[in-house]
């Protein structure tokens, strides 16, 4: 008889070992399901994991996109390690990409240094203002964070999509929902030429290192832990947990913020209806995937930046569904869970009771 | 006195992740005995209880039950046997009578006829002389009703062994002695009783015979009667660890702390609210404040420690008024506190030593603009560990992994480090081993003479007559005069934990100010 038995001390092992148990499992039920499909299994992977790579221009790829998931993933571990469950990053994002672009067209012609820090501001400023709506709704009115802040998503992005087909759309755009480019003086710039990746993913490094600075020197870092593993020891304590909270919020929404900001001044160049293919939400699995940890992020953030690329990818060469990177992100999400159980339980196998002395 | 064996348990074994919590036991209770189950918090009583009663199977070892061997299925085969058992967190539905309660817990055969359950309930409560009324609610009870419907819930169904868990922690010395009452008079009947305690004295005044466990081991039997509790308490801690701290009078200096007309309004609908408290404490004195759990106590620490602001005036410090000063300012005013739960609000469980440090010495500058000092916490940590005893593996050692008493001793030695005017500690030692609670009690003694104010709230009688200068009671909220320890009899104290005093005793307050 199989039983789980919790662990006299949580397996440091494991801790590591789980996102990486995970990552193996996902590859095996990614291989079942490319053969039900009726597809080759190892050609899907190569394409999956690794065609994306095979070049400069792959790598410059997968650096832009892991630069959003690291800047949501590293506001959203303030969160998380507060136990304060925000899973509003993509309306966060959503909101700094518009009005970081509200502000880029509104400087239209403008040239001059300030333009673009002004621009980022804006974003960091607007994906801010959107998370402490749901941080005061649940200081002030004890509104569970996790419903707000999905609720406000799905307000963000029909604010979004309004502004695209309305007040911010281009009108010699033949009528597309999307903005006017951007002027030069509004973009990010280049990290590698002839690239499209931009200086974003320094800010998504930078933040993922000022993250694990925050947590590992600073009493902020420790005041939010501590009220994130034991509210009552905070209070005792007398740390601020409302202020706690509340700056919790705006750190990750300013950071979220600011990668839609990125976003729209670095490889749109403008303000389009799909800016986000789900960044917000994927950084979620970025930041248990890698642990609350500077290191840990910056590779689950890779990682989950080519799933996006071998989702494309598949659809080009097996013209397999874009569903395919969802899907990847959901089995590696609902293994991981999986194993971290693991962490703080262990199996055990049982055999029958030995009998006590015959019976009764 | 019969001499059946009604129960016998032999080389019984249960082991743990991590500890073996039961080695080898072997104890036999007789028909009529009223046998102790001695031991500190941790030695495996509660395991063995367990184990008696069906909640869990031992690993090794067999079970007689009136001379035929037995495997219990769990606790309502226990039952159906006649083992009934009285936890010490009692286990009944406030929003229900007496009676309903009991029926709960009867096959539905004996639980459909109310009226003949309820009268059942009285003609027994009556014989044991338990008054007990079986339509009234059980949250209009008082602590000590509660714990007879536990028992009369047993006796209906007519138990011939009865477990009682550390049945007197919860009761007034009044109640103590009617309920020793009912339990002699039990056992005249032939029923036996397992009374499972930690005070000696207790045992030494009703029970036949005694069994010590240590570290999941007997140490000894003996009859209670026959030995001194120093005796025992040896078999119980071993032979390495002191027994008492002596404490030398002293005289106390100015007044440090004055509470004057508290009145404090918990917004917990199970908590109690402090009603026009008056108290002073002077420097170099240790005051308790004796009383049964749940009148109060914790409200009156969270109006000290800060996590209840209550009006200005009513708390000064130094004649500073702090009543509506928040944690952080009270600490730097020199207020330290030791709560009564010590994972999840004096610790937390889930970090180390260090971190724990750092929790509430953050002011001994170890902060510096935002940046943790990481050397001089750690070494904060391990001086704590190191002028207090405490034994761990290192100081990078979660909360968790600390036994009860080791880890007091780092929350005590925390606090004290932190060189405070008031120390507030509420019930320090409970649940901890003898050894601890001996460097604990030197703890706050050494505190006293440095002349800090210490205010001890503690439901440990014994240890608020050893450690304390002055001492009242809490009940209900409001609170008893404070008078030298030398001039209070036990009695005297045991009326006021019941509650029966004079509401407010200005006239004692200031007499103590001046």
């Amino acid at each position: 008889m199989l039983s789980l038995e919790r662990r006299a001390v949580d397996s440091r092992a494991m801790q590591w070992a789980s996102p990486l148990l995970a990552l193996v499992l996902t590859i095996i039920t990614g291989m079942g399901i490319f053969m039900a499909l009726g597809k080759d299994p190892v050609e899907g992977l190569t394409f999956f994991f690794l065609t994306p790579l095979s070049d400069t221009h792959g790598w410059a790829e997968l650096g832009l996109k892991m630069a959003p998931l690291l800047l949501c993933a590293a506001g959203l571990t303030i969160c998380y390690r507060a136990k304060l469950w925000n899973i509003g990053a993509e309306g966060h994002f959503l909101m700094g990409a518009l009005w970081a672009s509200v502000v880029a067209l509104q400087l239209g012609g403008q040239s001059g240094p300030w333009v673009l820090p002004l621009v980022l501001i804006a974003g960091i400023v607007a994906g801010a203002v959107w998370a402490l709506l749901a941080g005061l709704l649940k200081t002030q009115f004890h509104c569970n964070e996790i419903l707000t802040t999905i609720m406000l998503n799905y307000i963000a992005l029909n604010l979004l999509l309004y502004a695209v087909h309305g007040p911010l759309k281009d009108p010699y755009g033949f009528g597309f929902p999307q903005s006017e480019m951007f002027a030069a003086a509004a973009l990010l710039p280049k990290l590698i030429p002839d690239t499209r990746l931009h200086i974003g993913l320094l800010f998504g490094l930078l933040a993922a290192v000022a993250v694990g600075v925050l947590f590992a020197r600073t009493f902020i870092g420790f005041q939010l832990k501590v009220l994130g593993q034991d509210e009552r020891a905070a209070a005792f304590a007398g740390f601020p947990a409302k202020r706690l909270t509340l700056l919790a919020f705006i750190l990750a929404g300013g950071l979220a913020g600011l990668a839609g900001a990125s976003e729209v001044t670095g490889p749109l160049g403008q303000l389009v209806p799909q800016v986000s293919p789900g960044y917000g939400y994927t950084a979620i699995i970025v930041v248990f995937l890698g642990r609350m940890q500077a290191v840990g992020i910056v590779l689950a953030a890779a990682l989950l930046a080519l799933t996006f690329m071998g989702g494309e990818m598949l659809q080009i060469a097996m013209a397999l569904p874009k569903a395919i990177t969802g899907l990847f992100q959901g089995l590696l999400l609902f293994y991981l869970l999986t194993c971290d159980a693991f962490i703080h339980y262990r199996i055990r196998i049982r055999r029958a009771p030995k009998a006590v002395a015959g019976e009764a | 006195m019969a001499t059946a064996e009604r129960l016998k348990l032999e080389h019984i074994v249960k082991e743990y992740p991590g500890c073996r919590a039961n080695d080898g036991v072997q104890l036999t209770v007789n028909a009529g005995e009223i046998h102790a189950l001695l031991g500190e918090n941790g030695a495996g009583k509660s395991t063995l209880m367990k184990i008696i009663y069906g909640v869990i199977q031992p690993d090794a070892g067999s079970i007689t039950w009136n001379g035929h061997p037995l495997t219990l299925q769990g606790p309502a085969h226990a039952r159906e046997l006649g083992i009934g058992m009285v936890f010490q967190h009692f286990s009944l539905f406030e929003t229900l009578t007496v009676a309903e309660n009991i029926a709960l817990s009867l096959p539905a055969d004996q639980a459909r006829d109310r009226r003949k359950l309820e009268q059942r309930i009285s003609e027994v409560s009556e014989h044991y002389g338990m008054a007990l009324d079986p339509r009234r609610y059980v949250n209009t009870l008082s602590i000590g009703e509660r714990q007879r419907v536990e028992i009369v819930r047993c006796l209906i169904q007519e138990s011939s062994l009865l477990i009682l868990d550390e049945p007197t922690s919860v009761l007034t010395p009044q109640e103590v002695e009617t309920l020793f009452r009912t339990l002699r008079q039990l056992s005249h009947e032939g029923c036996s009783i397992l009374f499972i305690s930690h005070k000696l004295q207790e045992v030494r005044d009703l029970c036949h015979r005694a069994t010590v466990l240590r570290q999941g081991r007997v140490t000894g039997e003996c009859n209670p009667a026959e030995v001194s509790t120093d005796d025992m308490a040896r078999m119980m801690v071993g032979n390495e660890t002191p027994l008492s701290t002596r404490v030398e009078p002293r005289t106390p200096g100015e007044v440090l702390l004055n509470v004057s007309h508290l009145n404090y309004r918990t917004s917990d609908p199970f908590g109690t609210s402090l009603q026009d408290l008056c108290m002073s404490l002077r420097a170099g004195e240790i005051v308790g404040i004796a009383g049964v759990a749940g009148n109060g106590q914790d409200e009156l620490l969270r109006a000290l420690s800060g996590e209840a602001l209550v009006s200005n005036d009513s708390i000064t410090l130094s004649g500073v008024a702090i009543g509506q000063a928040k944690p952080g300012l009270r600490r730097r005013l020199g207020v330290a506190v030791v709560p009564e739960e010590r994972l999840g609000r004096g610790a937390v469980p889930s970090m180390s030593l260090v971190d724990n440090s750092l929790l509430t010495a953050y002011g001994e500058g170890m902060v510096n603009k935002g940046w943790v000092a990481l050397n001089k916490v750690r070494d904060y940590a391990s001086r704590i560990v190191d002028a207090f005893g405490v034994r761990t593996a290192s100081i990078d050692s979660h909360a968790t992994s600390l036994s009860g008493g080791n880890l007091q001793k780092f929350i005590i030695g925390r606090e004290a480090m932190q060189q405070p005017k008031l120390l507030v500690a509420s019930h320090p030692t409970w649940g901890v081993d003898v050894g601890s609670a001996v460097a604990i009690h030197e703890a706050l003694v050494r505190l006293r003479d440095e002349g800090a104010a210490v205010l001890l709230i503690s439901e440990d009688l014994d240890e608020l007559f050893q450690l304390c200068g002055r001492m009242g009671a809490i009940c209900a909220g409001r609170l008893s005069p404070l008078v030298n320890t030398s001039d209070l009899t036990i009695e005297q104290l045991g009326q006021w934990m019941a509650g029966d005093f004079p509401s407010a005793a200005p006239s004692e307050v200031s007499h103590a100010v001046a």
